[in-house]
């Protein structure tokens, strides 16, 4: 089919396009929208978008910029265009990612216990013992119903054939899914009449299947717990996320200081006095928890927090140590782990990674800096990372360096050119790489919501799509049929 | 409901209270002047400066200013962001407030506060100032009065509403009797003739439009301005909502609606002052409000008895210390990696 005059394809050679297929036609699974779309002219389209703006400012959907002493929040930008998954495609992706946190947990159960893939040797004993986030202090801990990561975030991309690849898990606090719904009320609002035609898989329960998971993990016995949300506080970049979330499941958000142990317990300080608490969905990292535990400086965390949940008496989500698990260099061997715990192959590939920590990878990095991207092992949000093809060459030489010095640290990936999509940058539709991050919760049963948080990078050519990084957002339509 | 949230709900509600006041107040004076022609700069001064008292920040100003001009003063009571008593810190931290409590108040409440927030922030704001005083003081008086009115019907009328009842309640008392006692030094003395100037007429007409009372004090007292009348509308009056007594009323009954005690008895000390408080005004007059303390200090003991059940209701109910945001704090929450 043709696509609508004033979003005209244009060219992506070498990389695929979710939109147009390679001879420039609209591929089926955008037709229906794509015939829509067509319907509205250039200063009806302007006008919505300025609208979206607007709306968002004013309700504060937003995330805080760091390093600016006048509190400035920015919206996450928004791009009308959606992203289209036709159903056959969305089966394969959930079917992969269920394989995957399925493999993730059995592997975190097993490194916290037995140790089996370690002692016989599939993985290196030094990979896990030597991680940043692995907790040795809750090795033979049994946490509650035996899930470590109840909510991760996994991203996905696509290569130049258009195959689906993870190149990374969160599996801490992974953040963006309120982004996801906010995004699809203003589509709907906007783009009402479209998005009837076209027949969208709804993404609004994930909050109540959030909340269910949270109950389903709460301590022996509990028939009515009390589930809490436990923020950083309104500095953190994620703060809108904590009060969406905790507004939509219907549970109180609070900071560390709201909180205190008693005989083991966790209550809430209340007017009425304290009140208990059973399941605290923490978006804080394990080192803050508890200052009479980890960081004893930490002036966010709960004194007495950890010996509660070691009591058996308040639950947490993610468990804490389920950090190695998304340690980049233990992701390469997230496709031995599927193999060694469920005996399948994976469903969805990893990307090519070389470990810096073995010789001949090392090596092999050093040496191909300008082709490869290098990442150091624990970071996120774009941080810590050398896009080698872009980058200059002191940039190159300081990687090489600290790669040297910190084998263990780093880890190299060929570039992959992510798919592209239509985007609206200064004035006309262009071509955006985006990548896509689902959400899965882990609780009774495995829940993905259909699509996920779509995100693009609107500097041409960029590849990175982190919203520290000048990134955007887009809504993610998951089809109920194939076109 | 959390206490840090109660703390929150209370100071979000007396901040945009606040800001609403001061609008009225300089809207009110800057037209007063209008009436009043040829001032030189002592007579501007002694125009503006009780309005500065009034708000009791006179020492902040004189660091920040130079000279009480009706440049100096607004800019000081409007946009002054050094000033934590101006709108627009006022509407700030009214924001900040209910940033830290988003999810539990409603969308609406949210949203207009915001709006007010970026408006404050904006440009806008300072070229509609510049263009017209009273449509930009009209833009935060209706901001604050819609505000009242999505609190009133779109936020659940359970604890935390009536925290918001208790903090709207206690600041606008607070304010009326400040709004009174800029125009003290004219009050005329007990038992002197009763002779009003066309000068007095004007000052205290702008006392009644500052708590928006000139229509609801001409339905009860005629056109006439009487000082004495003005001050005892303002003070005694059982139902204009603009008056001490019925402000102490609301907030005596949210602080029972808070603790489910009845009126008479109490359980904590912020109902003994209240509830004492409130008796004096229902069964006192003014002739003896005047007779034991004059104007002035009868206003100021009643701003010393607002601030004490401020104080009793922290101890009663928030009792946490709730630091000031430090920069370590910001520091480890920013460093909370959202993934």
């Amino acid at each position: 089919m043709t696509p609508p005059e004033f979003l005209a394809p244009y060219s992506t050679p070498g990389i695929y396009d979710e939109m147009f297929d390679a001879d420039g036609s609209v591929r089926p699974e955008y037709r229906r929208f794509s015939e829509e779309f067509a319907r509205l002219n250039r200063t009806e389209f302007d006008a919505r978008r300025n609208d979206v703006d607007v709306a968002f400012m004013r309700q504060g959907v937003t995330f805080n910029v760091y390093g600016d002493s006048q509190g400035t929040e920015r919206i996450f930008p928004f791009d009308l265009v959606p992203r289209i998954i036709a159903a056959k495609e969305w089966e394969h992706i959930a079917a992969g990612l269920t394989q995957r946190i399925t493999a993730l947990n059995l592997f975190l159960h097993d490194i916290y216990h037995e140790q089996h893939i370690l002692k016989d040797g599939t993985i290196p004993p030094f990979y896990v013992l030597s991680g940043k986030h692995f907790r040795r202090e809750f090795v033979n801990f049994a946490v509650p119903r035996d899930i470590y990561i109840h909510i991760c975030g996994s991203d996905l991309i696509r290569d130049a054939d258009g195959t689906w690849m993870v190149l990374e898990d969160n599996g801490r606090c992974p953040s963006g899914v309120s982004y996801v719904m906010e995004n699809r009320r203003a589509m709907k609002r906007t783009f009402h009449s479209i998005f009837e035609n076209v027949g969208v898989r709804p993404v609004e329960h994930y909050t109540q299947e959030l909340r269910t998971m949270l109950e389903y993990i709460a301590p022996q016995g509990m028939s009515e717990p009390t589930v809490v949300l436990l923020t950083p506080g309104v500095h953190n970049s994620a703060y809108f996320e904590h009060t969406y979330l905790a507004r939509q499941m219907g549970v109180e958000i609070v900071e560390g200081r709201d909180l205190v142990v008693r005989d083991a317990r966790v209550f809430m300080r209340t007017t009425k006095g304290l009140k208990p608490v059973h399941v605290i969905y923490r978006r804080l990292d394990d080192d803050f928890l508890d200052p009479t535990v980890f960081r004893r400086d930490s002036v966010l965390g709960v004194p007495g927090l950890i010996h509660a949940y070691r009591a058996g008496n308040v639950s947490l989500a993610n468990s804490i140590g389920t950090g190695i698990a998304d340690d980049k260099v233990i992701y390469r061997f997230v496709p031995e782990m599927i193999k060694y715990y469920l005996d399948q192959d994976p469903i969805l590939p990893n990307v090519p990674t070389y470990l810096a920590s073995e010789e001949a990878d090392k090596a092999y990095m050093v040496d191909n800096l300008d082709k490869l991207v290098v990442k150091a092992a624990n970071e996120s949000g774009g941080y810590g990372m050398l896009m080698g093809p872009m980058a200059s060459k002191k940039e190159r030489e300081d990687f090489r360096a600290a790669i040297l010095a910190d084998p263990r640290n780093y880890i190299g990936q060929p570039m992959i050119s992510l798919s592209s999509h239509p985007t609206h940058e200064n004035g006309k539709f262009e071509g955006r790489h985006v990548d896509l991050r689902p959400f899965i919760l882990y609780g009774e049963k495995i829940v993905i919501v259909p699509g996920g948080l779509t995100r693009v990078a609107l500097r041409k050519g960029s590849l990175v799509v982190n919203s520290s990084q000048g990134g955007g957002s887009k809504d993610t339509w998951v089809l109920n049929g194939n076109e | 409901m959390l206490s840090r949230v109660a703390n929150c709900l209370y100071w979000m509600s007396r901040h945009i209270e606040r800001a609403e006041n001061t609008a009225r107040l300089v809207d009110v004076n800057l037209q007063l002047l209008l009436d009043i022609s040829n001032l030189d700069d002592s007579q501007l001064a002694a125009h503006w400066m009780p309005v500065i008292q009034s708000s009791g920040d006179e020492e902040l100003f004189k660091t920040l200013h130079d000279r009480a001009t009706g440049v100096s003063v607004t800019e000081f009571l409007v946009f002054q962001s050094d000033n934590p008593n101006s709108i627009f810190s006022a509407v700030g931290q009214a924001r900040e407030n209910a940033r830290m409590v988003r999810d539990q108040i409603t969308p609406e409440l949210w949203e207009e506060i915001n709006r007010l927030y970026l408006f404050l922030r904006s440009s806008d704001s300072r070229a509609l100032w510049q263009r017209s005083p009273a449509d930009f003081f009209q833009q935060v008086k209706s901001a604050s009065l819609l505000i009242v009115g999505i609190v009133y019907a779109t936020v659940s009328h359970n604890e935390g509403w009536h925290f918001m009842q208790l903090g709207k309640f206690i600041e606008r008392a607070d304010k009326i009797t400040r709004i009174l006692d800029v125009r003290h030094a004219i009050f005329p003395p007990r038992g002197a003739p009763t002779e009003v100037t066309q000068r007095d007429v004007l000052e205290w007409s702008a006392v009644l439009r500052s708590c928006t009372a000139w229509d609801a004090y001409k339905a009860i007292h005629g056109s006439e301005i009487q000082p004495q009348l003005v001050a005892e509308f303002l003070l005694m009056s059982e139902e204009f909502p603009r008056s001490v007594r019925f402000c102490v009323e609301r907030f005596d009954a949210a602080l029972r609606s808070i603790s489910g005690v009845t009126a008479r008895r109490f359980s904590n000390e912020a109902e003994q002052l209240s509830g004492r408080l409130l008796a004096e005004l229902q069964f006192g007059t003014m002739g003896e409000f005047l007779d034991q303390h004059g104007l002035h200090d009868f206003l100021d003991l009643l701003q010393v008895r607002f601030n004490a059940i401020g104080v009793a209701v922290f101890d009663a109910y928030i009792s946490q210390p709730f630091y000031s945001v430090e920069d370590e704090v910001m520091v480890q929450q920013e460093m909370q990696q959202q993934q």
